[in-house]
């Protein structure tokens, strides 16, 4: 097959030439480091070691062809089935080739990840985002403080094993003159109705259908 | 405010009737200088009558609040007008979704109002935590936190929703007895 057929059947997959020369050129600029390099959605997705995480952001960001100079977001996702149950996510905008790019990194639990505030200054409150919501510790953060929950709170909010309702919650205590933090107490416990939510496929049968198949 | 006629505790609309009482009372400032009414009915009428609300817009709410204040409901004619202080205010509206971090917060502000003050709560989120009853980190309704007088629900209510709400509070400052009887 010539090379112009191949890209010629890429273009039909929906991967276009200049995505796939910047992910050939991506997979050079990364080396060693790089554990995966695919497309998703017309999006590059680089999957490195944690280790790597700051040589890696600091090629992209530094490398002239690339120009990945702006951080969009830094989040993480919670896989509690899997070894390392965190993948730590960095968004990437080059603006010079309009461009979008994902990094992940399997982080296991109690794994701390260096803080990426000297590379780009956004990470900071993102990462305080991710502490706080995750749990995953940033080595070299300047002010890792809880960033959105209550101050004192206790827990994680975003990992799959927090509690929807939580641990606490909260009244103005007529004594004391203050508002207090007390365990949770709920009248009616959380009932979910969704079963038959378009989203998931509509699986279960609406009551009444058995009778529409008759007539056809 | 217009007339009312306090035997039947409604409203005299532009009239023969009105205009007779109108001049009665027009007629005795002339003659005498001053006119005798309850106090407790004045005070009243002047408590309904100039409700300053407090600014307290926490979520989506609040663009309704604005809109409730903003010409085309105009909350200025029942002599409501927001004020950025709880000092200066008598009422709070409590537009929008209370957090637990924003708790503390609320009541303080509401502690800093001077009396008589008044709380209504709007909205689905601010009557009993709404869509976000069962999250960690939302008050299961601000009644948790201040005392309410009126709940105004709806998600988010409409701006008349609100205005109609205020004017139940108006009603309800109305029928209190503000001077204690022994």
């Amino acid at each position: 097959m010539t090379d112009a057929a191949n890209t010629e059947a890429d273009n039909a997959a929906g991967v276009d030439a200049p995505l796939q020369a910047m992910q050939e050129h991506l997979r050079q600029l990364v080396g060693g480091s790089l554990i995966e390099s695919r497309v998703v959605q017309g999006q590059i997705v680089l999957e490195v070691a944690v280790a790597a995480i700051q040589q890696t952001l600091v090629a992209l960001r530094d490398d002239q062809h690339a120009a990945f100079n702006q951080l969009s977001d830094l989040t993480a996702v919670d896989y509690p089935e899997r070894p390392e149950r965190f993948e730590m996510i960095y968004q990437l905008l080059s603006m010079k080739n309009n461009m979008r790019l994902r990094v992940c990194a399997a982080v296991g639990e109690g794994q701390a990840v260096p803080s990426m505030t000297a590379v780009y200054s956004a990470a900071n409150w993102a990462e305080r985002e991710v502490w706080d919501m995750f749990g995953i510790f940033f080595a070299g953060h300047p002010d890792l403080r809880r960033l959105l929950t209550d101050y004192g709170f206790e827990g994680h909010p975003l990992r799959k094993d927090f509690p929807l309702t939580g641990h606490v919650e909260v009244r103005y205590d007529d004594t004391q003159r203050r508002v207090v933090n007390e365990p949770v107490s709920l009248v009616q416990e959380f009932r979910d109705f969704d079963f038959l939510s378009p989203w998931e496929g509509m699986q279960a049968q609406i009551p009444g259908d058995e009778k529409a198949g008759k007539d056809g | 405010m217009g007339v009312i006629d306090p035997r039947q505790a409604a409203p005299i609309g532009p009239g023969p009737e009105q205009d007779a009482i109108l001049k009665a009372v027009g007629d005795e400032i002339t003659n005498r200088g001053f006119v005798i009414a309850s106090a407790d009915k004045l005070f009243n009428w002047a408590r309904s009558g100039s409700l300053w609300p407090m600014t307290f817009g926490l979520a989506c709410c609040a663009v309704e609040m604005m809109h409730s204040a903003a010409s085309r409901y105009d909350m200025d004619r029942y002599g409501m007008l927001f004020r950025p202080s709880p000092r200066q205010s008598d009422v709070m509206i409590v537009a929008g979704t209370l957090t637990n971090k924003m708790a503390p917060a609320l009541r303080r502000v509401y502690d800093q109002m001077p009396e008589p003050r008044w709380v209504l709560s709007m909205g689905s989120c601010a009557n009993g935590g709404g869509y976000y009853h069962y999250s960690y980190a939302v008050v299961r309704g601000c009644d948790r936190i201040v005392p309410v007088d009126v709940y105004v629900p709806g998600c988010p209510p409409t701006a008349e929703a609100l205005i109609y709400g205020l004017l139940q509070l108006q009603k309800k400052i109305r029928r209190t007895a503000t001077i204690a009887r022994g």
